[in-house]
């Protein structure tokens, strides 16, 4: 999973290199933080959240296949 | 943008083999010839190969491919990713098990990942194409649902002479419907209220 936010983040953002993505495992869930360059914050938020949005639909397929609840977060 | 360097005993042969390793096709590259092969002499002495320098061209139909080939790796899928395109649209259909996921309700999901592709693919590029992701007809499908859910609701909007409201849709879905019943002589349709929350009205002409 964190492998997939961060294809996808590279894949929009200017500044791939910038890139850092966190996974937090719980028992039950995961948690991951993504953190990208400054500028490229609205390349993966997007006009009211929709590409952060449409991130979280994607990484929940490679969640619900581990049986297991994701929270992307942007930070 | 991809480039690889690759030797050969002729400059064709050295080409031949850059394609393949990316999966290329000639008219999608640079050749640039970093050194002409010699055959030596008597083919014994001083016999060089020839060594070109092969740039694959971006273009958004590669990027949506590589982008998908990486997404479904790290989700652990196989999927088999068939590609046509014109000059203005991409067509992605995927083929796979168990893809039901992939689309999610009423085509969440597709729809996510197509308009992530949309973004990646055309990311600062001077040609833009349009992408479209399929799962095995979906979109064809859900066309024809909608068209029936159009004329059925039509009907209603008619009979009651009431507006009827329909819950919210994309834009490509809206314009199903509104295509649908345009030739209505009956009703009117229009859309209100703000993506991704706009939603179709269908109302009686008086």
């Amino acid at each position: 999973m964190k492998e997939l936010v961060e294809t996808l983040a590279k894949a929009l953002v200017d500044q791939p290199e910038e890139v850092v993505v966190n996974m937090i495992e719980k028992d039950r869930s995961v948690l991951i933080e993504l953190q990208v360059a400054r500028g490229d914050m609205g390349k993966v938020i997007g006009k009211q959240g929709r590409i952060a949005k449409a991130i979280r639909a994607v990484v929940k397929v490679a969640a619900a296949r581990q049986k297991k609840k994701v929270i992307v977060e942007i930070i | 943008m991809k480039i690889i360097e690759k030797i050969g005993k002729t400059i064709d042969e050295a080409v031949d083999k850059a394609l393949q390793e990316l999966d290329a096709t000639r008219d999608e590259v640079d050749v640039d010839i970093l050194e002409e092969p010699s055959k030596g002499i008597l083919g014994l002495i001083n016999v060089r190969p020839a060594k070109v320098k092969v740039t694959l061209r971006d273009n958004p139909s590669k990027r949506a491919s590589g982008l998908l080939k990486s997404i479904f790796h790290s989700i652990d899928m196989d999927i088999k990713i068939n590609i046509s395109e014109n000059e203005r649209t991409v067509f992605i259909d995927l083929e796979g098990n168990d893809l039901g996921i992939l689309i999610g309700r009423r085509g969440e999901t597709l729809d996510a990942l197509q308009y992530l592709l949309n973004l990646a693919a055309n990311k600062n590029q001077e040609i833009r194409k349009k992408i479209i992701v399929d799962i095995e007809g979906y979109r064809g499908r859900r066309e024809k649902t909608l068209q029936r859910l159009a004329l059925k609701l039509a009907d209603k909007a008619k009979q009651r002479g009431r507006n009827v409201v329909l819950e919210p849709m994309s834009a490509q879905e809206r314009r199903i419907i509104h295509t649908t019943l345009q030739g209505r002589e009956d009703i009117y349709t229009f859309s209100e209220g703000d993506e991704p929350y706009r939603k179709i009205i269908i109302s009686p002409k008086k």
